[in-house]
């Protein structure tokens, strides 16, 4: 059968990336003016979401290499494409450095002279080593991003397994080194907003939301394509099903990391621990905390669970997009109660100032796509898995 | 040995087989076999395409794509097992509530007695049984119409077949579509290398006594128990206190009663530091006093219903074995300790509350202090409840009016 991918994708989807890009970025800009602070913590959010979708994408397609899975063959470009944001964290990361001294309290000299714990953290939290750890991440992150994608854009050309078997031998590698450097980078531009506070599952806390957060993307992006007839129509119920099934086992899996991180604390009931539990419980926190418990886990978790849901493509959609405002609430209940913390304000703040953030993510990740999908075929054409993906039944 | 256990158990059964296989007369089905996976499913498309409900297909393998092709529905089990799945949740949940919210409270580590995080793990692991078992009793039961030990399919070489490399599809006498020759040139005209008859089981299942009390059952049976018994008790008196697994006893702590290293009086329980008081503990300042200063403590609780309940539960507790349950001194220890004087005498009935009080706190005689067990409230409260029984216990005529 003949492959459809001749097809390109609408220029509008460029121009509405950078229509969304333009007015994100001017509140962006607004929001920096009115209050420096608040506008740091909104980026801080917004940056740890672009890695979430950047290398959680680039971990779906070696997950793909290292189990063999031929279903998400055809789908595996979608992820490639998502994953070329990976190259520009390196300057969205600037706004970050720029703010480290607003951001975060280890930062400041003062307070580590006098405070025994920071004291004792101060030769893994200082400047050097945090900006050191920041350049082996993005070095690493890179270097596999080129690497892989480089492969399979070659085996566009002939064929050759060859290609495939590289990336299955580069998958392995990666796999582990993708687990520990996600680990440390959530340590070190999350949780080490509470200096003092420390959890062991938190990277692997994020790497759940991430996970569920790629999945979602490519379900959406999948099904947008598909009802827009740029998709072969091979493609089917049985794929989409898949897709539903894992952005559900993820989003249970993020459930149990989340209780499992809940429960010890609540058990052992130290102050040192708890109390950042408490700041998500004070004041009109707790209906943040209570709601990303339902609206992360219990309604995706009830709405998700029959079959009809996931293999209805308009129902699938509704929910990636769910699951994708639910991982950005996630996010930012991880990150904003420091910030009103120290503002001293007993609740979450949301307004204007935040709404560019997100716009700025919809209008990067347009504008990257549809880049890369003019550029190349917006399926592995001569991946050897590539048919048996597509006639992938249950 | 197994060898041996399995003979026994195979002789046993072919002695006595109740189940031997004979046919009559009248047709269960017609079966017909396939060599290919793709031969099946064409075969299923058109058996279910010529209106025939009353069909079945079996494979060695699941088929993909089996399900359109026979026109199945969507099965049902997912709603059994959600609901059941979600009665496994409200059962662990109500369960918790009332065992450690209502019924038996107990303090651990200053939590409330009910609290949704160390209730979650319990209501998962029900909900994940309930689940799993009830899927599983619903799917025999329900949906494969088990037990049916005499399916006419058994022991046909159709089954065999089937059950090594060959795909099979027969079609029920019972389907009103079914005609013998029909269905026979049917399966010949889709190219089955073998169409075959099966007839009906003669067993009749609800005539037969299983026999469970065989002698090779019964000896398996008290060779698993010896087995089990002797694993346990090796488990439980030897092997827990070997390493690795007696780590767990093995801590550096020091137990009540045990000596300590750490301080120079080599006592492990420590004193509480001078001047200081216990959260919630009120110290009794009139300990060994002589009654006639204890007389001046007045009772502070009022008396109303609530004192009266809590004074009669702590009084049925921790007095009644040796004073009676209404204070008569007949006390339940049957000998044990010599019988207490009776609560009812006009000496206890003249002494103040404060006095009664004091004995609580203090013990007297063979009677020892009470204070660790009881509170200070519900020792008073059962002052109150010891003035009641005196009342009622020494009742008047006139009272009746």
């Amino acid at each position: 059968m003949e492959l459809q991918n001749k097809k390109e994708i609408s220029g509008k989807v460029t121009t509405i990336g950078f229509i969304l890009l333009g007015v994100g970025a001017i509140l962006i800009a607004a929001s920096f003016m009115v209050n420096k602070e608040r506008a740091f913590f909104d980026y801080l959010i917004m940056y740890m979401f672009i890695i979430s979708i950047a290398l959680g994408s680039l971990a779906l397609v070696a997950l793909e290499y290292l189990v063999g899975a031929n279903w998400s063959t055809p789908f595996r470009r979608i992820s490639e494409f998502l994953s070329s944001m990976i190259p520009l964290l390196i300057l969205l990361v600037i706004p970050v450095i720029l703010g480290m001294h607003d951001l975060y309290h280890w930062t400041h000299q003062e307070a580590v002279e006098t405070d025994p714990i920071l004291k004792g953290k101060e030769p893994y939290l200082n400047n050097q080593f945090f900006f050191i750890r920041l350049g082996i991440y993005f070095v690493v992150w890179f270097l596999f991003f080129i690497a892989f994608i480089k492969n399979s854009k070659n085996q566009d050309k002939d064929g050759n397994v060859i290609y495939t078997k590289r990336n299955t031998t580069l998958s392995t590698v990666f796999a582990p080194v993708f687990m520990i450097t996600l680990t440390f980078c959530a340590v070190d531009l999350m949780m080490s907003l509470e200096p003092h506070w420390y959890s062991t599952i938190y990277g692997v806390y994020y790497f759940a939301g991430t996970i569920v957060a790629a999945f979602a993307s490519l379900t959406l992006i999948s099904v947008l394509l598909k009802q827009n007839g740029y998709l072969d129509p091979r493609i089917g119920n049985d794929h989409f099903y898949s897709m539903g099934t894992m952005m559900f086992g993820f989003n249970i899996f993020w459930a149990y990391i989340a209780f499992s991180q809940l429960v010890l604390q609540w058990y052992a009931d130290i102050p040192e621990e708890t109390f950042w539990y408490m700041m998500r419980w004070e004041g009109s926190w707790k209906y943040v905390s209570l709601g990303l418990l339902f609206f992360h886990f219990v309604l995706p978790f009830l709405i998700l669970l029959p079959r009809s849901v996931k293999t209805n493509l308009n129902r699938l959609k509704v929910m990636s997009i769910w699951l994708l405002v639910a991982h950005y609430l996630d996010l930012y209940w991880l990150i904003m109660p420091t910030y009103t913390h120290k503002a001293g304000l007993h609740g979450p703040v949301f307004g204007w100032n935040e709404i560019g953030f997100p716009l700025v993510i919809i209008g990067l990740f347009m504008i990257i796509f549809r880049r890369k999908s003019t550029k190349n075929n917006l399926m592995p054409v001569k991946d050897p898995k590539l048919e048996a993906g597509l006639n992938f039944h249950l | 040995m197994i060898n041996k256990l399995i003979n026994i158990f195979k002789k046993v059964n072919e002695d006595q087989n109740p189940w031997k296989d004979e046919r009559s007369e009248n047709v269960y089905a017609v079966a017909a076999l396939f060599n290919t996976p793709n031969e099946i499913i064409h075969a299923a498309e058109k058996v279910s395409g010529d209106g025939y409900k009353d069909f079945d297909v079996n494979t060695p393998y699941p088929v993909h794509g089996m399900d359109d092709a026979m026109k199945l529905k969507p099965t049902r089990l997912g709603w059994f097992s959600f609901a059941l799945g979600l009665t496994g949740t409200l059962t662990a949940l109500s369960m918790i509530f009332y065992m450690n919210g209502i019924d038996y409270n107990n303090i651990i580590g200053g939590k409330p007695f009910f609290n949704f995080p160390p209730s979650i793990p319990v209501t998962f692991a029900l909900t994940i049984l309930f689940t799993g078992l009830t899927t599983a009793g619903v799917l025999i039961a329900l949906f494969s119409k088990l037990p049916w030990l005499n399916n006419p399919l058994l022991d046909s070489d159709y089954s065999k077949a089937t059950s090594q490399d060959k795909y099979g599809i027969y079609i029920k006498s019972s389907d009103p579509k079914f005609n013998q020759s029909e269905v026979e040139n049917l399966f010949k005209s889709l190219g089955s290398s073998a169409v075959s008859l099966i007839y009906d089981s003669k067993v009749n299942e609800k005539k037969i006594k299983t026999p469970i009390f065989e002698a090779g059952f019964i000896k398996i049976l008290i060779g698993v128990a010896i087995a089990t018994s002797a694993i346990t008790y090796i488990t439980l008196n030897w092997l827990i206190f070997q390493p690795p697994f007696d780590w767990m006893v093995l801590q550096p702590k020091v137990l009540p009663q045990e000596k300590s290293k750490i301080f120079a009086d080599g006592f492990g329980m420590r004193e509480p530091v001078a001047g200081t008081v216990a959260r919630g503990y009120m110290p009794y300042e009139y300990k060994g006093m002589p009654d006639s200063v204890v007389k001046l403590l007045s009772n502070p609780l009022p008396v109303n219903e609530k004192t009266l309940l809590t004074g009669q539960k702590r009084y049925d507790t921790y007095c009644s074995p040796c004073h009676g349950n209404y204070g008569k001194g007949d006390s339940r220890l049957r000998g044990q300790f010599p019988n207490p004087p009776s609560l009812l005498t006009d000496k206890l009935i003249n002494w103040t509350d404060g006095n009664i009080y004091h004995v609580i706190t203090n013990g007297q005689n063979v009677m020892s202090s009470y204070a660790k067990q009881i509170s200070r409230d519900d020792r008073w409260a059962i002052v109150h409840y010891i003035r009641a029984l005196q009342r009622s216990q020494n009742a008047k005529d006139s009272d009746l009016n």
